[in-house]
């Protein structure tokens, strides 16, 4: 596998003062890597960061592109320019992408992307997004976005967010931020643990355990006006919550009636129902993405194993046997496979189960992994690991081929959660 | 794991029950009637029983006072557990006993069992192992007289560690409970 490190230079240049940020560093790309120049964009000086920085950054991290050097060019080319194929051609890019940032009246800006392919000398889309001086960065994010979907026909991941613990001294902050790990913002900060951020479809609200009461408790969070109300507090331990696709249910493990079971209720905390009935533990519940199965882990047979049961409840059926420690379940958006961490010879490793076929793959070379989780596309794994004795993030491409790694000046960071696509 | 406490928690109760024999007054033998030579057999006279004291005093203050105090098994509140076992070991039976008979004999007392266990692993099954060994505990202190609605057993999962070097001697202080009495929660 090809490694290099590349940190971000827009990392380093744009950050806000110094703040305690997660900056990445790709460790892995893939072997086939689609070259591509991103022309500076005509007027983008006017407004830093600059837009293609972002865009390449993004397309780069993406571990699909490699990003050419671009010449400076006189005039800047804009989505208006006449383009000279061959010439890309010759700069060995197979995709190009111009554009500018153009000032409106009333202060506005608009932001104007295209792109080509060189290859088949033919434009593959151009769009213009409106934009503001505050919201530059999420405008960079949305371009890539778009021609991260032109080149590959997904969609692209560098306008969701990422949610995350960080543990610094006694405290311990649940943070959001940008996928790149940047514009960090704590939304809860607490002296007590705070596990299982999980985030509602509609990335609004964002379910979590806190331990602020001396017992873990379910708590569901509004993000925009930090409201926060109690899921479940019931009796015994309030666990693992896991949001239903429709966002209208929430399953919990909860202690109340003896042992961890798994109960489904409302996210207010109504219509509490059992789903597992076992002297076993039965935790962390996730829906597949058609909302008919939940996925969950169990020590029924003796070891920690993954199970399905139907969304109702009813028998489960065991979905791992390799090995005896398999256990935090993540179906992807897709539900064709599944992530999970599968302890091997002592190491804890993300490992994918194809769900038709049954084939197992280990993905990371880590040793502590935990909480892996699916970019809403599929294609990226973010997780949790132990890098010299200090927790980071990481994220693996689901076939394992691209790696990065997110840490921050300080702290131990842990539970991360990947967020839904947002219109 | 029913089937293995059970045996576990009769020798507990056994233990108890021999514990109150031994410290039974001596006083309860019958004492001896005066022999007064041919005459008529008197009615005999039998030493009083012992008469329980109904002591006020010992309520409250003192008893708070012997969950601190150093010197008395209450102030040990801890329960450690081997890898992967749920068992209460017998080095810990006598403090588990012991509480339950504070818990029986103050039936206001409540008393919160938080779980724990060591850090290997997923956080939330983690989650699941700590209350196993909280559930185990509160299921001794109730067959040893403790009633249900006193104790709570919550885990905490691996997020509360003693010990947070990454080793066996330190997670074997980890894989613990803890029981805090109602005020110290």
């Amino acid at each position: 596998m090809q490694s290099f490190r590349l940190w971000f230079v827009c990392a380093l240049l744009f950050a806000p003062a110094a703040r305690a940020q997660l900056s990445i560093e790709i460790t892995g790309a893939g072997a086939q890597r689609t070259p591509i120049a991103v022309a500076p964009f005509a007027g983008e000086n006017t407004l830093a960061p600059s837009l293609s920085a972002i865009i390449r950054s993004d397309l780069e991290r993406s571990g699909l592109f490699r990003i050419l050097e671009v010449p400076l060019l006189q005039p800047a080319l804009t989505e208006a320019s006449a383009l000279n194929y061959a010439e890309w051609r010759a700069r060995l890019a197979d995709a190009l992408v111009v554009g500018s940032l153009v000032a409106l009246p009333g202060g506005r800006f608009e932001t104007r992307v295209r792109v080509d392919d060189t290859v088949k000398q033919a434009r593959l889309g151009a769009v213009a997004l409106p934009t503001t001086r505050e919201a530059l960065r999420a405008v960079g994010h949305r371009a890539a976005d778009y021609v991260y979907e032109k080149l590959t026909g997904e969609k692209g991941v560098f306008s969701t967010l990422i949610a995350y613990v960080v543990k610094r001294g006694n405290a311990y902050e649940l943070q959001i931020a940008d996928a790149d790990g940047m514009g960090d913002q704590t939304i809860l900060k607490s002296y007590e643990p705070i596990i299982s951020p999980a985030w509602s479809p509609d990335g609004r609200r964002i379910a979590y355990v806190s331990f602020e009461n001396k017992k873990p408790v379910v708590y569901v969070h509004s993000i925009q006006d930090a409201k926060r109300t109690v899921a479940a507090n019931f009796r015994g331990s309030n666990s693992a919550p896991a949001w239903s696709p429709d966002g209208s249910r929430l399953a919990v493990t909860l202690s109340r009636e003896g042992g961890s079971q798994i109960f489904v209720m409302a996210p207010n905390g109504s219509g509490l129902r059992r789903l597992t009935t076992s002297q076993a533990i039965d935790t962390e519940p996730r829906y597949s993405p058609d909302g008919r199965w939940i996925y969950f882990t169990s020590d029924r047979g003796g070891t920690p194993q993954i199970y399905r049961m139907s969304a109702t409840g009813g028998e489960p059926q065991r979905i791992t046997f390799e090995g005896s420690y398999n256990v935090t379940p993540r179906p992807s958006p897709d539900g064709k496979t599944l992530a999970y961490i599968a302890r091997n010879g002592g190491k804890f490793q993300v490992a994918i189960l194809d769900l038709a076929n049954r084939q197992v793959q280990v993905i990371t070379d880590s040793d502590r992994d935990e909480s892996p989780s699916f970019a809403p596309n599929g294609r990226m794994i973010l997780l949790a690991t132990v890098v010299n004795g200090r927790g980071v993030l990481s994220a693996v491409s689901s076939d394992g081929r691209v790696k990065q790694r997110l840490t921050t000046t300080s702290g131990d960071v842990r539970e991360p959660a990947w967020g839904p696509f947002i219109d | 794991m029913h089937t293995r406490i059970l045996p576990i928690l009769s020798a507990a109760c056994l233990a108890t029950l021999f514990a109150a024999c031994s410290t039974t007054p001596e006083a309860d033998k019958p004492a001896a009637s005066t022999e007064r030579g041919a005459a008529a057999p008197a009615p005999e006279v039998t030493a009083r029983k012992p008469a329980p004291t109904v002591d006020l005093t010992a309520r409250g203050r003192d008893d708070a006072a012997a969950l601190k105090d150093p010197n008395n098994i209450l102030s040990k509140r801890s329960v450690y557990f081997d890898f992967d076992k749920y068992e209460i070991k017998d080095e810990f039976k006598p403090v588990v006993e012991a509480h339950a008979r504070y818990l029986r004999e103050h039936p206001g007392a409540k008393m919160l069992i938080q779980g724990n266990a060591d850090e290997r692993g997923s956080r939330e099954y983690n989650v699941g192992l700590g209350q196993r060994r909280s559930d185990t505990v509160k299921r001794a202190l109730i067959l040893l007289g403790a009633k249900d609605g006193q104790i709570e057993s919550v885990s905490l999962g691996e997020e509360k560690p003693q010990c947070s070097d990454h080793g066996e001697s330190c997670w074997a202080k980890n894989r613990r409970d803890d029981m805090l009495y109602g005020g110290e929660y």
